[in-house]
């Protein structure tokens, strides 16, 4: 998106300007790399500007669409997910779940607050890559176990302990990306359970080893649902690549439930290059996997869970309205934890950034105790406490989900549908594949 | 072969993969907690004996297909014919014996327990392999023990390209030639210690007549250990 104040004159003798093509960021990570050498590694998700959630709106209620009375006519918000082949489906009593972050990016006491403020208000928390700890565990009722390529830490006795079992092919933050450790947050407890030497810059693999394509992974989730009786459900996760055609795969390899990652979601370490240029964002890639879906008639039959900056309940709503059956949250449930804390701010200074913009999630310094491994650090986040600010969020999240389901009329938030939906630009238009406000215009499917 | 088995002609269960199904053996042989046990018609099928969870002994007449004995503990597997990609994935305990041929990934990412083949091993022998011992008695494929992070793998005949790349603390004992070693794979000498932990190993696969002293030992030069721009080469 073209910054308006680079066009400006700057120099009121000969009006010379700032370059468009080389911004001032442009500049500074051209001169930072001739400095060190070095490719900018960092966390969270895309910054750029990326059409979104935002560019939607719901119609609302109307002569011929009646509302539901707010707090008093129920708006369900209860999701099972694992319907098709797991004799043990997943209910929870929100359509709001955590992602997968792993232990070893994010310190063991945030990993506690994560499932006390998610079991409180009836959802799922999910491991990472790094292993299950008994943090996570013990705090979590119902907890996701992630099968990464890495394999940190898998054993069957964990897979037989979770509650449902997440394929990770791919994150919308980097698909097509192994994991990154960097050795500050390797620590003896991290190292131990990746049985990896202490203090290396860790990089786990970005394919799975013991399987390539569709129909070994066909043969891979046979496998895992064999060890595990045919109990657990099983999630695909994709980053959002291909995300028409990874769905349709995903559910021919017997998924129960796919997970769509846009490209906003974010990551504890990776390429700046590759956070911002490769994936398609969330809107694009939720309205493919529906389509892909319903064109084999299994919306609703395989669940879908959608994540990438997921913010509000307003986000939540317009994602589960366009089909997804419920959503994952990182970012979001980490800022409810503490993280981007102004008060935190002069801490942040030293580090040379400021609340809002603290992005070195892989460097282990966390001002807030949560992306960090150093001890002194970690203390300092309460898991009690920051797991009831996580509930907090969850419920508002809920609310507000339930506030728009009411005013178009749904009794389940499930029944919200793209028809209660109009888009504000065209090209959100194209990507949801909702017609533009105040048209019938569907960039792409005709009208007007 | 297979180390010898407790077994006598009365205590052997049968289970017959012809009349059935896979769940109904595997869920028989991972509720097991001892005894020894005959598959019948194994037909190459997928997931055969995988999750295994105590000290029994199975013996799978025939081939098998894709993660046999995957996720392995404690239990002892053989095999009488050769096994599909995968085999003994993530072991966590446990040996796993195949008397002829395995696919690729063998081993991948085992934590623990014993890896036999008695014939050749597929590329990516021991990828990510995380602690567990794999013997190969004749040739491994290329890119085998890919990350490999602990363990040991012992190769008898060959090893194929870019044996032990990105290679974190896994220690790799090769007899016969190594077409190419992958990046920061480096052979070490052969110290007292090594020679005594090969000969273990090989009187464990049963090695007869093979001396850990016609082996070569490689291993990690451990200078991709922290990123340095310098070694853009090996990226
Ligand atoms: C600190 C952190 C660690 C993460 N670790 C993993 C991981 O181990 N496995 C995984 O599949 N995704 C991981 N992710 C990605 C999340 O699961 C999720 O896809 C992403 O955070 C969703 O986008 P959002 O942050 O905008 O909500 C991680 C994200 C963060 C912020």
């Amino acid at each position: 998106m073209s910054d308006q104040s680079n066009d400006r004159i700057i120099d009121q003798t000969w009006g010379q300007r700032l370059s468009h093509s080389f911004d001032p960021y442009s500049i500074h990570e051209i001169r930072r790399a001739a400095a060190t050498g070095l490719y900018r590694i960092r966390g969270y998700g895309a910054k750029r500007v990326l059409p979104t959630f935002d560019d939607l709106v719901f119609l609302g209620a109307s002569i011929s669409r009646y509302p539901l009375e707010g707090y008093r006519e129920a708006c369900d918000t209860s999701v099972t997910l694992g319907t098709r082949f797991a004799k043990k489906p997943i209910e929870l009593k929100i359509p709001i779940t955590i992602a997968g972050m792993s232990f070893g990016s994010l310190s063991a006491n945030a990993k506690e607050s994560l499932g006390r403020g998610a079991t409180e208000v009836g959802t799922s928390t999910t491991t990472g890559d790094g292993g299950m700890t008994q943090e996570e565990r013990g705090h979590s009722k119902t907890l996701v176990y992630q099968y990464l390529p890495s394999r940190y830490g898998m054993n069957p006795d964990d897979l037989r302990r979770a509650d449902a079992i997440e394929v990770v092919v791919g994150q919308g933050a980097k698909p097509g990306g192994g994991g990154m450790l960097l050795g500050q947050k390797i620590t003896e407890r991290v190292a131990k359970m990746r049985t990896l030497p202490q203090g290396i810059d860790q990089r786990s693999a970005c394919r799975h080893p013991d399987w390539t394509g569709p129909d070994d992974l066909a043969i891979k989730i046979q496998e895992l649902r064999e060890i595990t009786a045919w109990e657990k459900p099983i999630y695909i996760k994709i980053g959002a690549a291909r995300p028409y055609y990874d769905t349709l795969l995903a559910v021919k390899a017997g998924a129960d439930v796919v997970v769509v990652d846009g490209m906003q979601g974010a990551t504890a370490a990776t390429q700046e290059c590759f956070i911002e240029h490769v994936g398609i964002p969330t809107l694009a890639a939720v309205k493919e996997a529906v389509r892909a879906l319903k064109g084999i008639d299994m919306h609703r039959r395989v669940q879908l869970i959608v994540s990438g900056g997921i913010r509000s309940g307003a986000d939540v709503a317009k994602a589960l309205a366009m089909g997804a059956d419920a959503v994952a949250i990182g970012t979001a449930a980490l800022v409810a934890l503490g993280d981007q804390d102004p008060a935190l701010e002069a801490e942040y200074e030293k580090l040379g950034t400021r609340a809002g913009a603290y992005e070195d999630w892989q460097a282990g310094d966390d001002p807030a105790g949560i992306t960090t491994q150093r001890p002194e650090l970690m203390a300092r986040l309460d898991p009690e406490k920051a797991g009831r600010r996580l509930a907090n969020y969850l419920r508002v999240l809920t609310l507000e989900l339930q506030t728009l389901a009411r005013a178009n009329g749904k009794s389940h938030v499930h029944n919200l549908e793209p028809a209660d939906l109009r888009a504000l630009t065209i090209e959100a238009a194209a990507m949801a594949g909702v017609p533009l406000a105040g048209t019938d215009w569907v960039p792409g499917q005709g009208g007007f | 072969m297979a180390t010898p088995s407790t077994a006598t002609p009365e205590n052997i269960v049968s289970l017959d993969l012809a009349d059935q199904s896979l769940r109904e053996v595997n869920g028989a042989l991972q509720e097991a907690r001892a005894g020894y046990y005959r598959v019948r018609n194994p037909r190459g099928v997928h997931a055969l004996a995988c999750g295994l969870d105590g000290p029994i002994e199975v013996e799978i007449d025939g081939h098998a297909g894709y993660y046999l004995a995957g996720m392995n503990k404690e239990a002892r597997v053989t095999v009488q014919g050769s096994a599909g990609v995968g085999v003994a994935e993530n072991m966590m305990s446990g040996e796993v014996w195949v008397q002829g041929d395995a696919s690729q990934s063998a081993g991948a990412t085992a934590h623990g327990g014993l890896l036999v083949v008695e014939g050749n091993a597929s590329a990516r022998c021991g990828i990510s392999l995380k602690g567990a011992d794999i013997v190969v008695k004749g040739s491994v494929g290329h890119m085998s023990c890919f990350m490999a992070q602990a363990g040991r793998l012992v190769v008898l005949g060959d090893a194929g390209d870019s044996l032990g790349d990105s290679l974190y603390e896994a220690r790799l004992y090769v007899r016969g030639n190594v077409k190419s070693l992958g990046a920061d794979c480096v052979e070490k000498p052969m110290r007292d210690e090594h020679l005594k932990e090969l000969d273990e190993l090989l009187a464990r696969a049963r090695c007869e007549g093979v001396s850990a002293s016609e082996f070569r030992r490689y291993g990690s030069a451990r200078s991709l250990y922290n990123f340095k721009t310098d070694n853009i080469g090996f990226y």
